[in-house]
């Protein structure tokens, strides 16, 4: 049997795992790369596939370690295949589906359901992710081992709070077994409750009930201090404040294994936003203020942020569309985040490409002890083609998604996805 | 009725924090001779006749409902009462779901009370009825704060440089709000006094006074608005118990006597008598809550006048029928 072929010719390979930065071409075999350089000669060969990368970065597939798939449950507003191809759109070639399905992910009956839905989908690899706890209720540990046995990759109970310190701590020292992350929404209960946008002049103006950044903070030195004295590895989901990268920082000072992520909205939107009590700015962290996004920013850059993440977050259109109190919190996010990243982050300066790249699939790869994430020969051929200069406005009617809820609409932005590959197979390709 | 570019106040009343100073007086200046109507014996004049107005109440209201409900009769408009307790989740019908229904109906205004911040706004971003809000959520009262103002230029003949001090749970207070913006704006000082667990953390940002201590707030102030306090306030842990506020933060007549000047008592009602204000303060000689109450109907007159596009010099006029 013949050897399947793909030659991406011509395009930027970037690649900060293996610190390529080349104009050249990437050889795809058998989706594994085969070779790549300045020009990678196929001869005379006339079985090849070709994709003309002119003008266009070539990098390792991007992988988003949270997003919410909504499969099993509430399929209306998203499923494994809708939100696998929306990822597919988005660049994304691996996503993390977090567990707070209905019922919950937290066997691995459920983890094996999410694997068949994506094997079936054919286009982002989707990883499950398993409740940290049964049912998310926060009392007893769901079983990890067998969870992991069925694919998931990490654990988490995101959605809501681990609020237990203790089952916080045996699930660090249980996941050590698994070698698995454990990732966390850190919120403090009872300071966030009832809270509906970021505790400041902005709430204080609309009159609706804040969560202040302590609630977050406490919370991630929690969880910190835990995988210190357990030597478990915590990962922080969707920080927020400018505490919060204060306290990472003192921990990953110190060697405790802590990794954190940021999304695409904390690092460009401010509380501001949810001015005339808009719903689609409504989301759990809420939008802070200009200064935690200013550290945020300087964080992803100094590498105290290790990950952006989207926490994608699809609703049906009816349920945002009411009092800002009772609308539920998220926003989608594959679609945008790479040109919200580079709308905000790289345009201005912030970062550069190849940082970016870092933080969208190198080092959730690394993080999440994922396949991919790199073009070294010989790994698996998931890659990412963008165009990092593209404008185009955002049109939600477009998406892939069934979720429509995004603070971006309308909005002009920078960076386009061309193609997306996974396997070695093309699963996405932009069309005007 | 005529559009909503002829309104001097564009098309809804949401709240004060919006409206510019000249608004806000022509909106105390329009109210004035309003104020002579519900003196007659007859009180009724031809002004809104044939315009249709539904009273939205998501929250239970008898002073508000009332003192809008008299205001749109006086203006022979037509008026439809909705009362509807509990969030509209639990009514089972969205409030997007209302408001397509009012629209369809061809109403010409809605007044809405509700239990959340922006429910006001979200009903004027749907429909093209003009709305006015009657309070939403802990965000904002603008009649109120309007009625609030209408009865200190009424003692005092101004409002600028008048110092006024908001008095109790300013932190869940739409009064409070409608109040800090609509008196700032109109060139008063403004103050809150009030335990710091009922002040929002970042009070310091809306440039207002703060008095930690209410012997201080009385010493200030030309004029203090006292805020009801809330059972819920104290079941939810913010305050230890109502006697202790009563001790602390209690307007009474003992505090009041201390002061360097005569303090003018306005309340919102309704009041909890020996919690945030003694007896014999609401009854007392400084108390205009009464004035406040009469002053809620002409002010309402003038919101719905001014809304439905009548012109402000033509009110005076507008009292005998013309618009």
């Amino acid at each position: 049997m013949s050897r399947q072929l793909l030659l991406l010719r011509g395009g930027r390979i970037l690649d900060p795992s293996t610190h390529t930065d080349l104009a050249g071409d990437v050889l795809i075999a058998d989706g594994k790369i085969e070779s790549l350089g300045e020009r990678v000669d196929i001869g005379d060969r006339d079985d090849v596939d070709v994709l003309d990368c002119g003008g266009l970065v070539v990098a390792p597939g991007f992988i988003d370690v949270h997003c919410h798939l909504r499969e099993p449950g509430r399929e209306d507003v998203e499923t494994v295949a809708t939100g696998a191809r929306a990822a597919a759109a988005g660049g994304f070639t691996a996503v993390c589906a977090m567990p707070n399905t209905d019922p919950v992910t937290d066997n691995q009956a459920a983890v094996g359901f999410i694997i068949r839905q994506a094997a079936r989908a054919r286009a982002a690899r989707v990883y499950p992710i398993g409740a940290i706890s049964l049912g998310q209720r926060g009392e007893a540990l769901a079983e990890f081992g067998e969870m992991v046995g069925a694919g998931a990759v990490a654990v988490s109970d995101d959605g809501k709070p681990v609020a237990s310190a203790h089952l916080m701590r045996t699930a660090l020292e249980y996941a050590r077994t698994f070698g698995i992350p454990v990732a966390d929404h850190c919120e403090e209960p009872t300071l966030a409750a009832g809270g509906a946008m970021n505790e400041g002049i902005v709430s204080a103006r609309l009159g609706l009930k804040g969560v202040p950044n302590e609630a977050e903070e406490i919370m991630a030195i929690r969880d910190i201090l835990l995988a210190r004295r357990t030597g478990g590895h915590v990962h922080l989901c969707h920080m927020s404040t400018r505490g919060s990268v204060e306290l990472i920082r003192w921990g990953k000072e110190r060697g405790i294994a802590v990794t954190a992520e940021a999304c695409p909205h904390h690092l460009s939107l401010t509380e501001e936003a949810v001015e005339g009590y808009d719903t689609n700015a409504k989301m759990n962290p809420p939008l802070r203020t200009a200064a935690d996004v200013e550290a945020l920013r300087q964080a992803v850059r100094d590498g105290t942020i290790d990950v952006i993440a989207t926490d994608h977050a699809p609703h049906h259109y009816d349920e945002k569309e009411r009092e800002f109190a009772d609308a539920p919190n998220g926003i989608v996010g594959l679609e945008t985040a790479l040109a919200v990243n580079i709308t905000w982050l790289v345009a201005p300066g912030i970062i550069d490409l190849a940082t970016l790249v870092e933080k969208m699939a190198c080092a959730p790869a690394r993080v999440f002890h994922l396949p991919g994430g790199t073009l070294r020969r010989g790994g698996v051929a998931d890659v990412t083609i963008f165009d990092s200069d593209a404008e185009w406005t955002v049109d939600p009617a477009r998406f892939r998604s069934k979720g429509r809820n995004t603070p971006y609409s309308g909005k002009r932005l920078r960076g386009r996805v061309h193609f997306t590959i996974v396997d070695g197979q093309l699963i996405h390709r932009y069309e005007e | 009725m005529s559009g909503a570019a002829a309104a001097p106040l564009g098309k809804d009343l949401l709240g004060l924090e919006p409206l510019t100073a000249e608004q806000i007086t022509l909106i105390l200046d329009t109210a004035e001779p309003f104020k002579e109507i519900s003196e007659r014996a007859i009180k009724k004049v031809p002004t809104l006749r044939g315009a249709t107005i539904v009273n939205l109440f998501f929250e239970a209201s008898t002073r508000t409902r009332i003192s809008f409900e008299f205001a749109e009769k006086r203006l022979s408009a037509d008026t439809v009462n909705v009362a509807s307790t509990g969030s509209s989740v639990q009514k089972g019908e969205t409030l997007v779901d209302t408001a397509r229904n009012l629209e369809a109906m061809r109403i010409d205004m809605v007044v809405i009370r509700h239990g959340a911040s922006g429910a006001a706004q979200f009903l004027a971003d749907r429909i093209e009825s003009n709305v006015i809000n009657a309070g939403d959520g802990t965000h904002e009262h603008p009649t109120q704060g309007l009625l609030d103002l209408l009865t200190l230029r009424d003692h005092f003949k101004r409002l600028d440089g008048l110092k006024v001090c908001i008095v109790g749970d300013v932190l869940h207070s739409r009064v409070a709000r409608s109040n800090i913006w609509g008196l700032k704006k109109v060139g008063a000082h403004v103050a809150v006094c009030g335990p710091r667990s009922l002040l929002p953390n970042a009070i310091d940002e809306l440039d207002v006074e703060v008095f930690d201590r209410v012997e201080d707030a009385i010493d200030w102030a030309d004029a203090l608005n006292v805020l009801r306090l809330q059972l819920e306030r104290m079941q939810a842990g913010y305050i230890p118990s109502l006697r202790e506020y009563n001790r602390v933060f209690g307007v009474s007549r003992e505090r009041l006597e201390r002061a360097p000047r005569d303090v003018v008592i306005l309340h919102p009602g309704p009041m909890n008598r020996g919690v945030e204000i003694d007896s014999d303060v609401a009854d007392g000689p400084f108390s205009v809550i009464l004035d406040q109450v009469t002053n809620g109907v002409a002010i309402r007159m003038a919101v719905l006048y001014l809304l439905s596009g009548g012109r402000p010099e033509l009110a005076e006029a507008a009292k005998s029928g013309g618009r």
